[in-house]
């Protein structure tokens, strides 16, 4: 094995530092338009009409509204709830109305503000407890949680809250779309995670088959989630433009309208209850989860499916019961984000267990090792665990490095600056929940090129975690070639298979997976003397007419079984673990935290690429604790408070800690060389183990992030009501 | 429309540009210099980060016209091959679209120290760039760059 494993050099590095990767605002597209968005400014209405300024010559611009679209009104994704362009019902701030291609800005600018939607306002819902209208319930029960309240040392219960989040990648979302060529094909290029989501999106909105419509990847300067869905709406609406104006339309969203109406992290309220026994050991936790989901469904049921599914922490516990719901609002629609889901529940279990340790004085470090899950335990949902958990393996590393067993929690400290310390225990399912992967039936094809080498087709996008680097190591050492050997096709939906989205840390695991299939068969076809170069084999192989081209369907292991309508059995195919250790400080009279250290072990079955592995551990580490402290996502009457990057803040160099990465590896046997997955789970710990490390600090509970200083002093006059002023 | 004459990666151009076009714009749309970004149009990302005679300015806040007759350098002609070299090989890029303007940053705080005869420090390199926002990488590998590249050029 040459390449996985090794230190190697990303393939697109060398672009991406001379300015040279084209992103999509860096297309050059000969004789295209700007599009632009007329949106409500109203959280909830009814549309009348759209007023036209007369004073504006519309023979220069072209308008598409609703009634001008050829196919369905929908976004099609999970649920068709959500219209492209607003028809009747206004459910959000920023909801689209019509669109406007125009030759120029200045044009453009003109057009959007000479189109004046008329709107008969509603009263809107912005609280999420008090919502009456569920997108989605799920509900897991193990044993009987009631049976044991009674019999219990202790009772805890806690109630815990977490904000929303801004992705901020720093390129903003955008597509550019042309009009149908001469055989009706309509292709999109844009900034986009899932190129096969969007052609869906397409199909339906234009009313064409898969063959024309056609949607290709541009490099993406980041999305964690934010460029899952949305960018369907993107390409629709350019798509849309172009297809009446009969040229190219570049669509592309500044910082402001990125920020205001792309889908940010769902707010979440979890509430625990948990009996535990006088040695710390859990007998029964009983949990409700409830989501914001906004104005539409879009992804919301499977990012509560995976926060519920994630609930309980990787803590055995024979007794659970655990309630969810994502519920209506008018607030912008939520949706994916690193972790989805995740993130909210783990926040919760883990300020829980901190919660439980304090009320029976143990060590969290010692509570948490007393519960965790080892090979051999079952899940809430009745999943047996094999010997791929690292759970105590992740734990015993953070412990070792930092020596935090041995460090006392929550005495009182004195004096302005005071430190402490957190940890978190999490774990991350890899790969689409429940049965998502049967159903996607992914597929990834491999074929020997003339010279010799492999061409890999994937849809999996790369969108900065080094999804080709990771795909060329796992072929190549699958085939026996160099790295060079391999290529990889653009994710582009005219010439890849479907291999699925690029979400849910299954790229690697499951896209990764196939490509070791493909390779592994590609091999064993070409055969020959394997002390001589495959290349040369592969090469002569096809020259002398052998089939060089092998696709390859994903199926689910042997064994991983799933019920949907009960929540039973295997939710994920496996689990990664993680386990952070965060020290601050925290000044009592600004209550401004400084992170001092950050440690973490990340279990991710194999590291196939460890340099840009440990580049998505500290990257999503970062993110989470900003989640934890630094970055607030607030709304006011449903439209967005930080509406600039100004005020939209997120860590710099400045607030980013020291970090300290491990790498743990238990092999999953099912994926390639044992790789699990690893894009979400640093998403996951961060902010409880930050709470914890300020609770240590100044002795105040933080139930809820990011925890603000605003937040902080308001808990701290709660307990020292004397220095209230 | 005004003629705005400058030197850009070491060739003087000439271009009719509005009066308050932005840099960002005059090199993006006039240069065809797409490797300098725009992350949020308001000086705050620092994605748009091009020298403008050796110091780093965000180039969507800076009119052209303030340019006339100096010398700007983007990510196209920044040479120093070594940064380049040392962001690519120590986990200084993922998605790359902070990478032209993190570099030119760094390019630039080396060159200050070095001139000044001043050491490369971990904080102070962090202090340099907190104007230029990364979302992928949490700035350990860009730091890490940063340092081998000062290593490597002194
Ligand atoms: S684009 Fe200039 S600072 Fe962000
Ligand atoms: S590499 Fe993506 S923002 Fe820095």
């Amino acid at each position: 094995m040459a390449f996985v494993g090794a230190f190697t050099r990303r393939p697109d590095a060398d672009a991406k530092v001379r300015g040279a990767a084209r992103y999509v605002a860096d297309l050059d597209v000969p004789d295209a338009w700007l599009g632009g968005t007329v949106r409500a400014d109203v959280a909830r209405g009814r549309l009348v009409r759209i007023d036209r300024d007369p004073g504006f010559d519309f023979t220069r611009v072209v308008v598409v509204t609703a009634a001008d679209i050829p196919g369905r009104n929908v976004v099609a994704l999970i649920t068709d709830d959500q219209p492209l362009l607003a028809q009747d019902a206004i459910e959000h701030h920023g909801e689209p109305i019509a669109l406007v291609a125009a030759p120029d800005r200045a044009t453009l600018l003109a057009a959007l503000a000479a189109l004046r939607p008329v709107i008969a306002a509603r009263t809107p819902c912005f609280d999420m407890e008090a919502s009456a209208v569920v997108w989605k319930r799920i509900a897991i029960d193990r044993g009987d949680v009631d049976a044991v309240w009674a019999k219990a040392h202790r009772v805890v219960e806690g109630t815990f809250h977490t904000g929303s989040q801004e992705q901020m990648y720093i390129e903003p979302q955008g597509c550019v779309a042309w009009p149908p060529d001469r055989h009706g094909v309509v292709v999109v290029r844009g900034s986009l995670q899932c190129p096969y989501y969007v052609q869906k999106a397409l199909m339906a909105a234009l009313d064409l088959p898969a063959e024309r419509a056609r949607v290709v990847a541009c490099t993406v300067g980041g999305g964690f989630g934010g460029k899952e869905d949305y960018p369907s709406v993107i390409a629709c609406h350019a798509a849309l433009l172009a297809r009446a104006a009969g040229r190219p339309v570049k669509l592309l969203f500044d910082r402001h309208e990125d920020l205001a109406v792309t889908p940010k992290r769902h707010p979440c309220r979890v509430w625990h209850r948990t009996a535990v026994a006088a040695d710390g050991t859990l007998l029964a936790m009983d949990i409700d989860v409830r989501m914001d989901g906004g104005a539409y469904t879009t992804l919301s049921p499977v990012v509560l499916s995976r926060g519920v599914l994630h609930a309980t922490g990787p803590y055995r516990c024979a007794n659970v019961r655990v309630r969810g719901a994502v519920v209506a609002t008018n607030h912008v629609p939520y949706g994916a984000f690193r972790g989805f889901g995740a993130p909210q529940t783990c926040f919760a279990v883990e300020r829980q267990m901190d919660r439980i340790a304090t009320e029976l004085g143990m060590h969290p470090v010692a509570l948490r090792r007393h519960n965790a899950l080892a090979p051999g335990d079952r899940t809430a949902t009745g999943q047996l665990l094999d010997d791929s958990v690292a759970a105590h393996a992740v734990l015993d590393a953070v412990v070792a490095e930092t020596g935090c067993a041995r460090m006392p929690w929550r005495t009182q400290k004195r004096g302005r600056r005071r430190r402490g310390f957190g940890v978190s225990l999490f774990w991350h399912g890899a790969g689409f929940t429940g049965s998502g992967e049967t159903k996607l039936k992914s597929r990834v094809a491999a074929a020997v090129l003339a010279d010799g080498r492999v061409e890999v087709a994937a849809a999996a996008t790369e969108i900065g975690q080094g999804t080709e680097a990771m795909l060329r190591a796992i072929a190549a050492d699958s085939l026996g070639c160099g790295a060079a050997d391999v290529a990889l096709t653009e994710p582009d939906t005219g010439r890849a298979p479907d291999s699925g989205p690029t979400v849910a840390s299954r790229t690697c695991m499951i896209v990764g997976g196939l490509v070791a299939q493909a390779c592994r068969q590609l091999r064993d076809r070409v055969g020959g003397d394997e002390a001589r170069p495959f290349r040369d084999r592969a090469a002569a192989f096809v020259r002398d007419g052998g089939d060089g081209r092998v696709e390859v369907e994903y199926h689910a292991p042997p064994g991983i079984v799933w019920d949907e309508a009960n929540y039973r059995g295997d939710a994920y195919p496996v689990y990664g673990y993680g386990a952070d250790v965060v020290e601050v400080e925290v000044d009592v009279a600004t209550f401004a935290v400084k992170v001092l250290r950050f440690c973490t072990a990340i279990d991710v079955g194999r590291a196939i690429q460890p340099g840009l592995v440990r580049g998505q551990i500290e990257g999503g580490s970062l993110q989470a604790l900003g989640f934890g402290h630094l970055e607030v996502v607030t709304t006011q009457a449903g439209r967005l408070r930080q509406d600039r990057m100004a005020t939209c803040i997120i860590p710099t160099a400045v607030d980013a800690p020291p970090m300290r990465v491990l790498l743990v590896e238990r092999p999953f046997q099912h994926g390639p060389f044992g790789a699990k997955g690893v894009g979400e789970m640093p998403a996951d710990g961060g902010a409880p183990a930050l709470a914890a490390a300020i609770e240590d600090a100044i002795g105040i509970a933080v139930d809820a992030v990011p925890a603000t200083p605003e937040r902080l002093l308001a808990a701290w006059l709660q307990t020292h009501p004397e220095e209230a002023l | 429309m005004i003629d705005l004459r400058f030197r850009v990666n070491g060739e003087w151009r000439s271009v009719r540009v509005p009066p308050l076009a932005r840099l960002l714009d005059v090199l993006r749309e006039h240069l065809a210099l797409t490797g300098t970004k725009e992350g949020c149009g308001e000086g705050e990302c620092g994605a748009c980060t091009v020298l403008v005679d050796g110091a780093p300015v965000n180039s969507c806040l800076v009119p052209a016209c303030q340019v006339a007759d100096r010398d700007v350098v983007t990510i196209e002609g920044a040479g120093h091959e070594s940064i380049q070299e040392a962001f690519a090989d120590c986990g200084g890029v993922q998605c790359g679209i902070c990478t032209p303007g993190m570099i030119l940053a760094t390019r630039a705080c080396l060159a200050e120290w070095t001139a000044r005869g001043e050491p490369c420090t971990e904080a102070g390199l962090r202090r340099a760039l907190a104007g230029n926002l990364c979302r992928c990488t949490g700035y350990g590998g860009i730091i890490a760059a940063a340092l081998r590249a000062h290593g490597g050029a002194t």
